[in-house]
């Protein structure tokens, strides 16, 4: 699935123009990436958690050459998918485990 | 920001009521979540991309009791940051 597979279903349910739709689609993931970018964590419930997150600086070693290196010190994005989320695919896969 | 704010920012920055910006914001995170629950991959470019990841069985403890508990594997939600999302959060 892309983001225009999301344009197209937001034209469909919400009868809104191609430009509407992708007004809304570009809307929630801008304001989602200038919270993170502003530090500021994402909560949707019933899906999940983006977090900001600080990394330390910590020693890498290129597996070929076996050579150490450091890895700077940086800021990263982790997601924490909602415990609703979790079970729903653990059933889903469950059940399709039994057949 | 949680849910409800992400809708008032959206419904504003849109020209929209809160309504059709509630249902845009719904219709996104239920199509992302039954993509991946049906097995397919989400792709947003510059945004990022969400897959199911297989996490293997293992042997843990219960901090508590010390008490060995078999884990079995599971599949979850990953999300991988895009370049752009990565670049501007570094920063």
């Amino acid at each position: 699935m892309v983001k225009a597979d999301l344009i197209r279903a937001i034209e469909l349910r919400l009868n809104l123009s191609h430009d509407e739709a992708t007004a809304q689609v570009e809307g929630v993931l801008n304001l989602i990436k200038d919270s993170l970018t502003g530090g500021d964590s994402v909560l949707i419930s019933g899906f999940g958690q983006w977090k900001v997150r600080e990394k330390k600086a910590r020693v890498g070693r290129n597996p070929k050459t076996k050579e150490e290196y450091e890895i700077s010190p940086r800021t990263v994005v982790t997601f924490y998918p909602s415990n609703v989320w979790r079970q729903e695919i653990a059933d889903h896969f469950q059940s399709n485990a039994r057949g | 920001m949680n849910k409800s704010q992400l809708i008032e920012k959206l419904a504003i920055r849109t020209h929209q009521t809160n309504k059709v910006a509630e249902q845009a914001v719904n219709i996104v995170f239920d199509n992302v979540k039954q993509a991946l629950n049906s097995g397919d991959k989400v792709e947003i470019r510059g945004f990022g991309s969400f897959l199911l990841k297989k996490y293997g069985a293992y042997t843990g403890r219960n901090p508590k009791t010390g008490e060995k508990v078999q884990v079995p594997e599971k599949m979850l939600p990953f999300f991988r940051a895009g370049k752009d999302l990565r670049k501007k959060v570094d920063d």
